[in-house]
């Protein structure tokens, strides 16, 4: 299903010891949140990854990249596969340039089903991860970044 | 996205074969709300077995769907949701609130049988 003509594929040359493969799909239109997502379900289960976690992994993505969508109306997901002696997982990099988030604290604020929270799905997308960071401001664009470790 | 759609009886089937898009989840949506009227549906069954990834948006507008048809006069089910789907739904938080969910397409058409008679008993 996944398109990988629209995928660039690099090796991570850097760390000799570390084998890095990093994936960018290019986010414009909805078809490319099911790329993206599918991409990453893929690279979860071959880095070993269970089927729980491979899935928790595209849902994450998949909430990522339609914000990109919806909100900056394109940008990019990267994912960057570790496999290394020490430490073994994906990092999901979603950014765009798009009008960045005024109020970080808000935007992380669980508001569930109620109407607290900016409505980006970000503390979900928080409890599907390890790790959550979030960069953005007013007019700056927005980086996502989640990780999920298989071994660290 | 062709999603097939069969009658049988008073129900409408609807099987999700592979991964859908937002504007396919959205045709969906309209097309099977529109379909409940064209055969008279008492009943509809959504299959997702197919669905290893199901996000906020999907289960929005799967909720949706379920709230629409039940407006139009009939009862939806929605049925083959996969563990680890269920999984990421409880922890990003999604619920389906008020609509009703079974094992598999058996355990569906039960439900809605069943659905039926407490109506005639009503």
């Amino acid at each position: 299903m996944t398109d990988d003509s629209s995928l660039s594929i690099h090796s991570g040359a850097a760390a000799a010891k570390s084998v890095a493969v990093e994936i960018c799909v290019v986010i414009r239109s909805d078809a490319d949140i099911v790329a993206a997502r599918q991409s990453g379900r893929a690279q979860a289960i071959k880095l070993g990854f269970s089927l729980s976690d491979s899935t928790l992994i595209a849902t994450a993505i998949s909430e990522l990249a339609r914000n990109i969508v919806v909100y900056a109306r394109q940008g990019e997901v990267l994912l960057r596969c570790v496999n290394s002696s020490e430490r073994k997982g994906i990092v999901v990099i979603a950014r765009d340039a798009g009008p960045g988030i005024a109020d970080i604290k808000l935007a992380l604020q669980d508001g569930f089903s109620t109407s607290r929270g900016l409505g980006l799905g970000l503390p979900g997308v928080r409890r599907l991860m390890d790790e959550f960071e979030l960069e953005s401001g007013n007019g700056k664009g927005t980086v996502v970044t989640v990780k999920k470790w298989l071994m660290r | 996205m062709q999603v097939p759609i069969l009658k049988q009886g008073d129900n409408l089937i609807v099987t999700v074969q592979a991964a859908l898009g937002d504007a396919d989840l959205l045709q969906l949506r309209d097309h099977v709300v529109a379909q409940v009227g064209r055969f008279r549906s008492r009943g509809v069954i959504i299959d997702v077995t197919a669905l290893d990834v199901m996000d906020s948006f999907a289960t929005r507008t799967l909720r949706d769907i379920s709230l629409m048809i039940r407006l139009r006069g009939a009862e939806t089910v929605i049925v083959g949701i996969q563990p680890e789907v269920a999984f990421a739904l409880v922890r990003l938080g999604m619920n389906l609130a008020g609509v009703a969910t079974a094992l598999d397409l058996e355990e569906g058409l039960a439900f809605l049988g069943t659905k039926r008679q407490d109506g005639r008993k009503a």
